[in-house]
């Protein structure tokens, strides 16, 4: 194998950040979290909406919305929580909207996601970033 | 069972056959996340409430899984359809095996 010359190297990243752009960089870990629930699937985005407030006086009780028209299901992750596993909204058949609201807490400034299965099998993802004031997870 | 649980839900007391009609839910809990330390320095347990199911005459509407990140006094609202008249029956579940259950009915003209 023939060893790469700098120009290919910075051509080959540049490639890569290129790729990147498109999405809102996570906290370590949360992609591949988000690769084990989809099974490798790449999620799409557009079909899910995520209604935060974009600061949060107190962590203890962040009001949210989501909602998928045609989803089967939407996972909510804090990225920068202890954990991040918030809530998951299984639709029945008499749920018309695929829309739920809640209130969450949240340990500091962090994106939340919310990663829809849609009925065909598909993924959408949404995210949204929270500057949180006071913490809420009484670390 | 923890103590002072108490299920509150809001919904129309009339609708249309078919109308989407619009679920509040809430229920005093305070969802220890097992993640604080009490004076002690020592973590308190873990407690919360890790499911919601609602159905409406049987069938499902909404089934949550809740994690500790849930704020405390669980809170959801959520949209359902009402082919007929019936009762939702909601079912919370504890950490400790208890399940809070509460119903409402409704009447579809």
């Amino acid at each position: 194998m023939r060893d790469l010359t700098r120009r290919q190297v910075m051509a080959g990243g540049g490639a890569g950040l290129a790729m990147l752009a498109g999405m809102p960089s996570f906290a370590a870990g949360i992609d591949e979290l988000i690769s084990s629930v989809t099974k490798g699937m790449a999620p799409g985005a557009g079909l899910v909406s995520l209604v935060t407030p974009e600061v949060a006086e107190n962590g203890n009780s962040v009001s949210i919305s989501v909602a998928a028209p045609g989803a089967k299901s939407i996972s909510i992750f804090a990225d920068r929580n202890p954990a991040p596993k918030v809530a998951a909204f299984t639709f029945g058949p008499l749920n018309p909207t695929q829309s739920a609201s809640t209130r969450i807490r949240l340990a500091s400034s962090q994106n939340v996601i919310a990663l829809a299965e849609m009925s065909d099998g598909s993924w959408q993802l949404a995210s949204s970033e929270v500057k949180v004031t006071i913490g809420g997870c009484g670390g | 069972m923890a103590i002072g649980v108490k299920p509150r839900v809001k919904i129309p007391k009339t609708a249309k056959a078919g109308d989407t009609i619009t679920v509040k839910t809430l229920i005093t809990h305070n969802m220890e996340s097992g993640h604080r330390r009490g004076d002690d320095g020592q973590r308190i347990p873990r407690s919360i409430i890790n499911r919601l199911i609602v159905d409406f005459n049987g069938m499902n509407v909404i089934d949550v899984a809740l994690e500790p990140f849930i704020s405390a006094n669980p809170y959801f609202q959520f949209d359902a359809i009402v082919p007929e008249s019936g009762e939702f029956h909601f079912r919370w579940f504890d950490d400790d095996g208890s399940i809070y259950e509460t119903s409402k009915s409704i009447s579809v003209s």
